[in-house]
């Protein structure tokens, strides 16, 4: 049904069929390009730091020589449950050039103080790093979870080859696989159609240097080109599957069995 | 040496720590401080003490602006997640049920669409098109069937994976004893479901309360503005009042908080299991 709308155009409430013309302009469309470009690199790179950071954390909370671990793996959990939009908010303001506290420590140290959200080279990448603060916990509790199911005699004999590096890079990352495959999946498919934080923080700007896939759809759709905004709908459901499939049937065959 | 490498390297250990835990604070520390603070003073965007602790005035004055409109929200998210929860979960629970109990063709088709319904992204204008013909787009009502649409696939992987650790013989005492097929769901299953349904819910709760998405799409019309939306056009609106954005962020951070507090082991649990399966 929805493959059928986007072969449409649409003049309210009655749709006149129009071939494929729908996916022309869309895919011609320059800011569409630049959408399509940032939500494969904002998938990519989200999906990838949440492994990097939270990997390494997890290993800390799950070591025994830590107290507070659950303190710590609840802190960085809550901005998980946190609506985006408070978030989006509160880190605009956190951004802001000249005042926000931000550039304020940044300052402090002599550290260059970049406008984080102003910049049409950052904007992207600032509130991907938003995103990778807030998804840190599910990615985290996921990991925790994974190192745990570990058997320990993996661990015993980690401890007679060496210290913790060997325990870390021999043992934890390569036998909790299964995790890394499950955060990369969530995060690359959460990535692709993610669209509250950036519309709440910079609505695709400035200019359209941080626009993405959801943010062009959403603009169609507010502008009232329903067909154009359905084909862009489709767009995002072939890059999906086409990404998250073939994702998937890869990580199944190199599952892991403890 | 043994000793003091140990301390060097929990003394490494904690500083990492220390720094993932002061990345965390800061921000809700500053949400919660600027949330207090004179609108002039709010503006300076600074992370210190407020002259004037006004925290409570702040929120009254969010609650109560624009005649009320932010009860409105909060009851019409109340009246959202409410109602798709208690659809959600009556309905996902049985067709978990059949799903695991059956292992013909049908029952692994539906699975599969199931599975699809978590990574296809939702198709917008053909749902208001259905619902506007249904004549129900723009209402509560529409909201809450959305709701329920998007968020059924999860909710079935979950109890689906529990009933599977339920054993058969239960459901065959059951029948052996004459009770009907729903019989043996409402007598035998379903209590027996009651931890994962309450992950379900908690998980679905949290979800729909923060959904922004949605409501953007499927529920224009200032009457039937959602909380995570106030805070949206808050920040258009009082954007020089910033004490005031941020008193709307606590109000709308109230329910997670408690969700959080009381109810954390259910929401790893839910995440970690969603995850593992699908």
């Amino acid at each position: 049904m929805a493959f059928y709308f986007s072969l449409t155009r649409w003049s309210l409430f009655d749709a006149t069929f129009i071939g494929f013309a729908n996916y022309k302009t869309f895919l011609s469309d320059a800011e569409l390009l630049t959408g399509l470009r940032n939500t494969v690199i904002y998938a990519v790179l989200t999906s990838g730091f949440k492994v990097i950071l939270a990997l390494p954390l997890a290993t800390l909370l799950t070591s025994a020589s830590i107290r507070l671990k659950g303190l710590i793996r609840s802190i960085v959990f809550f901005p998980t449950l946190a609506s985006t939009v408070a978030v989006g908010v509160t880190f605009t303001a956190l951004m802001q050039p000249s005042t926000g506290m931000i550039n304020t420590f940044l300052h402090f140290i002599g550290a260059p103080q970049p406008d984080w959200l102003g910049n049409p080279g950052l904007a992207l990448y600032s509130v991907a790093m938003v995103d990778i603060w807030r998804g840190i916990g599910i990615a985290l509790v996921i990991f925790m979870a994974g190192i745990l199911s570990i058997p320990l005699d993996y661990f015993d004999a980690a401890r007679l080859e060496g210290g913790k590096w060997v325990k870390f890079r021999h043992i934890i990352v390569p036998l909790s696989r299964n995790a890394t495959f499950t955060v990369i999946l969530l995060s690359f498919i959460g990535g692709l159609r993610s669209f509250d934080l950036i519309w709440t923080m910079t609505q695709g700007g400035p200019g359209f240097a941080s626009e993405v896939l959801t943010s062009v759809i959403f603009k169609e759709y507010g502008a009232g080109f329903f067909g154009l905004s359905t084909a862009g709908n489709v767009v995002l459901f072939l890059l999906v599957s086409a990404i998250a499939y073939p994702m998937m049937r890869f990580f199944n065959s190199r599952e892991i069995q403890l | 040496m043994n000793v003091s490498r140990r301390t060097s390297a929990v003394l490494a250990d904690s500083a990492t720590l220390l720094v993932a835990v002061i990345i965390y604070v800061i921000p809700f520390v500053f949400v919660f401080l600027t949330a207090a603070k004179t609108p002039a003073e709010a503006g300076l965007f600074q992370f210190n003490l407020p002259d004037h602790f006004q925290l409570l005035k702040n929120i009254r004055e969010v609650v109560t602006f624009g005649d009320n409109k932010m009860l409105r929200a909060l009851w019409n998210s109340t009246i959202i997640t409410a109602g798709s929860i208690v659809i959600m979960i009556a309905l996902a629970s049985l067709v978990a049920v059949v799903l695991q109990r059956r292992s013909d063709r049908v029952a692994s088709i539906a699975g599969a669409i199931m599975l699809a319904g978590l990574i296809i992204p939702p198709a917008v204008v053909p749902t208001v098109f259905l619902l506007q013909r249904l004549g129900l787009f723009t209402t509560l009502l529409s909201m809450i069937l959305v709701d329920v649409a998007f968020n059924i696939p999860f909710a079935i992987l979950i109890l689906r994976a529990f009933v599977g650790t339920i054993p058969r013989e239960l459901d065959e005492a059951a029948i052996v004893e004459g009770a009907s097929p729903l019989r043996v769901f409402s007598s035998v299953l379903f209590p027996l479901l009651q931890p994962a349904i309450m992950t379900v819910v908690i998980t679905a709760t949290v979800a729909i309360f923060n959904d922004f998405v949605g409501p953007l799409y499927f529920l224009p019309g200032a009457n039937n503005v959602t909380a995570p939306l106030t805070l949206f056009s808050f920040m258009s609106q009082f954007n020089s009042q910033w004490n005031l954005v941020f008193a709307d962020v606590v109000v709308v951070t109230i329910l997670p908080l408690i969700a959080f507090v009381f109810f954390q082991k259910q929401l790893v649990s839910g995440i970690t299991s969603g995850a593992i399966k699908g």
